[in-house]
């Protein structure tokens, strides 16, 4: 067990953190007289807990059918709502009020640390924002003298308005990883070199550029269509064929990728999680906001690769 | 050809509207069984990514500190603070915002902004901008969430290049040797500025359209609300009156 816990990286503690606060959420569920569904919410985020905090000890086909079981409570029905015990609307008035701007100050803290422990050593943005959410806990509890245990209904409020989207990023990671065995990509990055005319410069950059967005469009992913299209368009057609600097095509056709990130409902935790987080009723409203940036973006990315060819 | 059908299976089922969830999945099952891949392997591959990716899904760490403050007036807070900036506009909040973001994320900050800073401050900050006090429409307080969060992701994409050793860049670089050409992160970090550049410009000067724009969906609001179409309900979000009766929701 001792020697277990010597192994375990630093990420692997965020992991058994995030783990830890779900089987509270779960277990608050699970007792939860009020919640219309407290069974299946209780054990979906158990399962997700369990797959937090054990995830890196089970085969992977356990893991596999730890999800499987999550989208069976999804596909009945079994998610819902419960009793937070939350405050009315004249409390938070009176709150904001007796407490002032201080309430800020948690806030502000979790962006602070998180760039004070990325920035200035080793251990990462992402271990950054466990401890840096523990101390914005300890100083939120201490400026609004709330109980841990409200805290963590509070929290569970807000989980349970995201419900199952919260596992969908991870989901569509295996959905790409999947298309990648399955070689979708290849045959994808194929299918646009053949159709692209080879001795026309502009044209294939528009279809390198093109291309990385739609592709990453479908996998949800720029970096998984990076690979791809680069080693199908860009390299052979614009380096091996009209000599252009691998230097500044790679870069640039990334960021053409990233244009179609900001267009695809693919990458769920860009841009469908938010709408959940955020309480929007429109599951397309962070897409629909991002679309008119990313068509002129990708715009400018296909120029401004030509221009410094 | 037929390994494509996995792609088909997502844009029908997203497209009629079946959870996305339950979508994803079938599409996984589609594409591997027609790539001949067993069910096990199918689950396996599941599995494997799911576990790899849970960085992804760090955000419940953050949820009790942001309910707690939003249980004791985080929201009411940011309402007045934002009533006493005259010159506060939801626009030029998101520019700020949005600066803030792409400096940090090319100094190697990959933080959580959607739910750090989105939810607890940008977004209710911004919507008091708009409100002025006045109640608006879910669909009007939705058009600010959207353009809230794209702040974040469009901060994010278009700045983290500018850091030498991030993650885009690194895996450039080793596809490109992959491919038989060496390249120097110091060269391709040069690359990304001027898209970086274009991105805050085309921004901000989407900021100044919709700061137009939003005050037009606001006024639409209190027209209907004059009509007697919309309602305001306890937390001062227009209605329907049917919709009020079921619990304003």
């Amino acid at each position: 067990m001792l020697e277990l816990l010597y192994k375990m990286q630093p990420l692997d503690f965020v992991y058994l953190l995030v783990g830890i606060i779900l089987v509270i959420f779960s277990i608050q569920s699970f007792v939860d007289k009020d919640h219309n569904h407290r069974i299946g919410t209780g054990l979906f985020w158990l399962l997700y807990g369990i797959s937090f905090i054990f995830g890196s000890y089970m085969s992977k086909e356990i893991n596999g059918w730890l999800v499987i079981a999550m989208a069976a409570i999804v596909l009945f029905k079994q998610l819902g709502k419960g009793n937070y015990f939350e405050s009315a609307i004249d409390f938070k008035k009176m709150e904001a009020l007796r407490i002032g701007n201080v309430i800020f100050i948690p806030a502000l803290l979790v962006g602070i640390i998180t760039f004070i422990i990325g920035f200035f050593t080793k251990l990462g943005a992402l271990v950054g924002l466990a401890i840096a959410s523990i101390i914005a806990l300890c100083v939120a509890l201490y400026i609004t003298k709330a109980k841990v245990g409200q805290s963590f209904h509070e929290g569970r409020r807000l989980l349970d308005a995201i419900g199952w989207t919260a596992i969908l990023s991870q989901l569509l990671a295996a959905l790409g990883y999947l298309f990648n065995l399955a070689g979708v990509g290849k045959l994808i990055s194929s299918m646009v070199a053949s159709i692209v005319p080879a001795d026309n410069v502009f044209l294939i950059v528009v279809a390198y550029c093109i291309g990385m967005a739609f592709f990453t469009m479908i996998m949800g992913n720029a970096f998984a269509a990076f690979a791809m299209i680069t080693s199908a368009i860009g390299v052979p057609m614009l380096v091996a064929g009209h000599g252009a600097n691998p230097a500044v095509i790679g870069p640039i056709a990334m960021l053409a990728g990233y244009c179609g990130t900001l267009m695809t409902p693919m990458a769920a935790n860009f841009n469908i999680v938010p709408v959940a987080l955020l309480e929007m009723k429109d599951t397309y409203g962070v897409i629909k906001a991002q679309i008119p940036v990313a068509i002129v973006m990708l715009t400018l990315n296909i120029l401004l690769m030509y221009y410094f060819l | 050809m037929i390994i494509l059908s996995g792609i088909l299976v997502m844009v029908i089922g997203l497209m009629l509207r079946f959870n996305a969830l339950l979508v994803v999945i079938a599409a996984g099952f589609v594409t591997g069984l027609s790539a001949g891949l067993s069910i096990n392997e199918i689950v396996g591959a599941i599995g494997e990514a799911f576990v790899k990716n849970r960085y992804m899904s760090l955000f419940a760490l953050v949820l009790p500190v942001i309910g707690i403050m939003e249980r004791h007036g985080l929201r009411e807070r940011a309402e007045i603070l934002i009533g006493k900036i005259q010159a506060a506009t939801a626009g030029r909040i998101f520019m700020i915002y949005l600066f803030v973001r792409q400096v940090t994320v090319a100094l190697g900050i990959s933080m959580s902004g959607l739910v750090a800073m989105v939810r607890p401050l940008i977004s209710p900050m911004s919507e008091a901008a708009v409100a002025q006090g006045r109640p608006i429409s879910q669909s009007t307080l939705d058009k600010i969430r959207g353009v809230a969060a794209s702040t974040d992701n469009i901060g994010n994409f278009f700045g983290q290049n500018l850091f030498l050793a991030a993650g885009g860049l690194l895996l450039i670089k080793g596809v490109m040797e992959q491919l038989g050409y060496n390249v120097e992160l110091t060269d391709m970090v040069l690359y990304g500025v001027p898209t970086a550049i274009c991105a805050y410009i085309v921004s901000v000067i989407r900021f100044f359209i919709f700061d137009k724009t939003i005050q037009a969906s606001v006024a639409q609001d209190e027209a209907d609300m004059k009509a007697g179409k919309l309602v305001p309900n306890e937390l001062n979000i227009l209605v329907t009156p049917e919709e009020l009766a079921k619990g304003g929701k």
